[in-house]
């Protein structure tokens, strides 16, 4: 799994990869009320706004660590969008993509540098 | 609010970030938004049993009569004549103990805030009048307060001390157990109250549409107070988080937002807070403007809007028949109804509950249905 200085994760299986928002995003943002996600077919840019996640208060947007084709979406959040709370990381899973450039993966962080992130934060 | 000036505190911030709160800056102050349960469960707690919240950041104040007669009623009436003037209601027909809800008005009749106005129940307390102003808006509302009052009666702010309120249908079952009598008062009356020497003004009030109080008492005595609600097991802290999300469910105005000096009452929808005799008697400001909106002339009221999809957020646009007809003031997701909510103004001929009309939530146009005020049944202790 690797992250974005914006708080998202992809985890990359062949050529698609996974997307969601970390638990420390999840935890400042507070309960999760609505998710918007991105129509399957849709090809995003790296550092595209593509889902929105709502807390009570506000809106948070999304950003694609990595550009893609989306592939899939968690249609299960428009039920349970607390998810995203509950598992950030696992079942609060935003999308799925393909993977337009694998290299850019690179430039995303491992687990210990985003940790060292958070741990500024 | 520049952000550079240093956030006024309030006597409870310590206590709030020995919660582990997360602070935020409103109206100058450094105030807890959530507590660690989260706005969600600060909400529902509140609506089944008691939230405690810090309201220190507003207004409280008193004003009193430089050299009152001694008789109550002539007493009463002179400081009533001093702020009535300024304000939407009768000031001068509130009983002893009595609080009303009022507006303060410009000169075109447009609103420069809400607040409350109360007359002390004591007989030594005649002559002066309880006061609590929004946040935001308190060096406005105290300088014309005061330029009012003049020579005549001093204003003496209270906002150095603790404002708590206890909202919720046990509220008046834990604060019976700090003052048996507390539970007596009935709604929109308030009190002085003593606590280990310590003064207490506590009103049957509060802006969650629930049961409650509100508690001014001096910084120590505020503290004190705070831990020991605390302590009570159907209390638990809420932030400006819930405090929000319970006055959009009870369908009350946030000034700023959905009230600001170009919105009359009756825009508003606060007919309510227009006295029927100072309409009569021609002492309101901006008399020619509403009499003409109370027979009609009205050019846009607000509505609450029940939206399907995504939240509807302040500055939506709210559209009917492909035209923009208003904007959302308020608007956020409902955790009583699981439901996004929001208030906003159209014109009077789509007021109605149950016209449909959609919002643009970024970019697309979601159904929305005008429904009526409050979202969620207010339960005030009104008695029979």
């Amino acid at each position: 799994m690797r992250f974005t200085k914006d708080h998202e994760w992809i985890a990359v299986d062949g050529g698609t990869a996974t997307v969601g928002i970390t638990a420390f995003a999840a935890g400042q943002l507070g309960d999760v009320v609505y998710v918007e996600l991105p129509e399957v077919g849709r090809a995003v840019a790296r550092g595209e706004g593509f889902a929105v996640v709502e807390s009570v208060k506000a809106a948070s947007d999304v950003y694609a660590p990595v550009s893609g084709e989306v592939v899939e979406v968690n249609a299960a959040l428009s039920a349970a969008p607390e998810t995203v709370n509950a598992e950030p990381q696992a079942g609060g899973w935003l999308v799925r993509l393909r993977l337009a450039d694998p290299s850019e993966l690179d430039g995303l962080m491992d687990q210990a540098a985003y940790d060292a992130l958070v741990a500024e934060t | 609010m520049s952000v550079t000036e240093p956030l006024l505190t309030t006597p409870l911030t310590a206590a709030h970030r020995a919660m582990g709160a997360r602070m935020v800056a409103f109206a100058g102050y450094d105030m807890p938004v959530q507590y660690q349960d989260g706005v969600l469960a600060e909400h529902r707690w509140t609506r089944e049993h008691a939230g405690l919240f810090d309201v220190s950041h507003m207004g409280p104040a008193w004003l009193r009569l430089a050299a009152p007669g001694g008789d109550a009623e002539a007493d009463h009436a002179a400081v009533a004549a001093l702020v009535e003037p300024m304000v939407s209601g009768d000031v001068a027909g509130l009983k002893p103990g009595q609080l009303r809800y009022t507006l303060l008005l410009a000169e075109d009749g447009g609103l420069l805030d809400d607040l409350m106005v109360g007359r002390p129940a004591a007989p030594e307390g005649q002559g002066a009048l309880y006061l609590v102003v929004n946040a935001a808006t308190k060096a406005q509302d105290f300088r014309l307060l005061a330029e009012a009052a003049g020579p005549a009666a001093r204003l003496e702010r209270a906002d150095a001390g603790g404002l708590i309120a206890l909202q919720g249908p046990e509220a008046a079952a834990v604060l019976s157990a700090v003052w048996p009598g507390a539970g007596d008062l009935g709604f929109m009356r308030f009190a002085a109250f003593e606590l280990d020497g310590a003064a207490f003004t506590v009103s049957r009030s509060g802006y969650t549409g629930e049961d409650g109080f509100e508690i001014l008492a001096p910084a120590d005595a505020a503290r004190t107070l705070w831990a020991r609600l605390l302590a009570d097991a159907r209390v638990r802290p809420a932030g400006l988080g819930a405090r929000d999300s319970l006055r959009l469910e009870a369908g009350l105005p946030l000034y700023g937002h959905d009230a600001d000096p170009s919105v009359s009452p009756y825009e508003a929808a606060l007919d309510f807070a227009v006295s029927r005799r100072r309409l009569q008697d021609g002492s309101l400001r901006g008399l020619h403007r509403l009499a003409a909106e109370r027979s009609g002339a009205l050019e846009r009221r607000r509505v609450g809007l029940k939206v399907e999809g995504a939240p509807a957020r302040e500055g939506a646009e709210i559209v009917h028949d492909g035209a923009v007809v208003g904007r959302v003031t308020s608007g956020g997701f409902s955790p009583s109804l699981s439901a996004p909510v929001a208030m906003g103004f159209v014109p009077p001929a789509l007021a109605a509950p149950g016209t449909p009309l959609s919002v643009l939530v970024r970019g697309r146009p979601q159904p929305a249905v005008v429904a009526p005020l409050p979202f969620v049944p207010h339960r005030y202790a009104r008695k029979a």
